[in-house]
């Protein structure tokens, strides 16, 4: 049995990660006959238990933190990434950097050392022509490290995006994907046993849920 | 390389069923919501919108089993409209699995409705519908009002201002549809489409009058849509998603192909 965790911390959808999990463990399940199993759960003894955490995040920062803080989601999480393998999902990703800018700053995890920047009010392409924000949509993401999670998923595929706040970050080696968006943006972030996306994987059709299916047979490290 | 720009099948659904638009008096039966879906999302298509007309109040169960079932199979953000009134029915709605609702009227009788709806779930799944008519003669400054009710009630409220407060309240993104054009299939209201883009921050979908491929990409390059929804013309075959998003490209418009 694959157990597979999805931190409910109360904030927003998880409806749509936990189908997508749901969906390709059960494909992956009649390929290797072992069940995947996939609870959305704020309880730390099932999260503890599981054999893989996703760490997912909507909304706004502030309320995100605010519930993280209060349900010792960071403590969770800080334990699942010494010990097993953690995705992390846009806010959820954003979570763990060092700040956000959002909300008029608000204190995140600091598990990785990057800053959650706004977009600006006046982003412009490298045409000049204006880019409407939030970043929603398909855009390309450019694999600027090899990594497990990304068998099978060729290089520069398109993923469903929706944020206004973006990663920048400091620890620049962290970095695993790349899209462009006036400006250059962490698509996804790789360190030992977390991988984090901004974009939606849940959300992206056959290269989001290629990449799940990765997740759900990757050993960490 | 940068953001493509999305094609947005809508499904209008009643009881259950996929309809041709709403404003068709010989209504036809375009199939099962789940496998039409599941057809255009295998074909291409960047999102689906979802779009209740069931009239009778007893039928939303239908509607949630039918979000329910799109969901477990459909894999791209989906969008769920018509009937939106409470927190509870966009909870209803998140619940059975669509990542964005629509508002329409609900918007147009509480506007206070979009900004505690955005505050609740976050402005990432609130979209609002806007339902325009040009209501400006031929040869005056042009001047849009909302309309509601399938463009039967005027409200007087006019398009630009009210979008920049749906956007000051949490609007995420505007389904902008010119209820002049709707079911016409002589191409969108470009002009109403690129002042409401030029006017707010967030994307706008523009909707009603598509009949042809080159619509879809002028509504892009000439109306600044950020997306483009039809029905019709997918539905009864008459363009795959394939084709849309070839002719799009060949006119130099970036797309998921």
């Amino acid at each position: 049995m694959n157990k597979i965790a999805v931190i409910d911390y109360g904030m927003g959808n998880l409806h749509s990660v936990a189908k997508a999990l749901e969906y390709v463990g059960a494909e992956l399940a009649l390929a290797t006959g072992d069940e995947v199993e996939v609870s959305v759960t704020p309880d730390p003894k099932i999260i503890a238990a599981a054999d893989r955490v996703v760490f997912p995040g909507v909304g706004a920062i502030r309320d995100c933190m605010a519930e993280i803080n209060r349900l010792n989601v960071g403590e969770m999480v800080a334990t699942a990434m010494q010990t097993k393998p953690v995705l992390a999902i846009c806010v959820g990703m954003q979570a763990l950097m060092n700040r956000s800018e959002e909300n008029g700053g608000v204190e995140c995890l600091g598990f990785m050392d990057g800053e959650v920047r706004f977009f600006g009010d006046d982003l412009r392409d490298e045409e000049g022509e204006r880019l409407k924000v939030p970043h929603m949509g398909w855009n390309e993401v450019t694999q600027t490290q090899d990594h497990p999670l990304w068998k099978d998923v060729p290089d520069k595929s398109r993923f469903y995006f929706v944020h206004s706040y973006y990663v920048q970050m400091n620890d620049v080696a962290k970095i695993s994907g790349t899209t462009y968006y006036g400006t250059e943006v962490a698509a996804t972030l790789a360190d030992s046993n977390i991988f984090a996306t901004q974009f939606h994987p849940e959300k992206s059709q056959t290269a989001g849920l290629t990449l799940l299916r990765n997740f759900l047979q990757w050993d960490g490290g | 390389m940068s953001l493509a720009k999305r094609i947005i099948p809508c499904l209008d659904c009643d009881n259950g069923r996929v309809v041709k638009g709403v404003k068709f008096l010989d209504i036809r039966d375009a199939g099962d919501p789940v496998e039409v879906s599941k057809r255009y999302c295998d074909a291409g298509a960047d999102e689906i919108t979802f779009l209740d007309i069931t009239a009778s109040h007893e039928d939303r169960n239908t509607t949630v089993e039918t979000v329910r079932a799109i969901a477990g199979q459909v894999f791209i953000p989906l969008t769920v409209g018509g009937g939106i009134r409470t927190l509870e029915d966009i909870r209803t709605m998140l619940n059975a699995g669509a990542d964005k609702v629509s508002i329409n009227t609900a918007a147009v009788n509480n506007p206070e409705f979009v900004k505690e709806a955005a505050a609740r779930f976050g402005s990432q799944c609130i979209v609002v519908a806007v339902d325009a008519k040009r209501v400006s003669q031929e040869g005056e400054k042009p001047r849009w009002e909302i309309f509601t009710h399938g463009g039967r009630n005027p409200t007087g409220i006019e398009v630009i201002a009210w979008v920049k407060r749906m956007v000051d309240y949490g609007a995420g993104e505007i389904l902008l549809t010119s209820m002049d054009r709707d079911g016409t299939k002589v191409g969108f209201d470009l002009e109403l489409n690129r002042a409401v883009s030029e006017a707010v921050s967030v994307p706008i979908i523009a909707s009603g009058g598509v009949g042809n491929l080159e619509h879809l990409a002028e509504g892009v390059l000439q109306g600044k849509a950020d997306a483009v929804l039809a029905a019709s013309i997918f539905h009864f075959q008459e363009y795959s998603i394939q084709e849309a998003k070839e002719h799009m490209a060949s006119q130099g418009i970036e797309v998921r192909l």
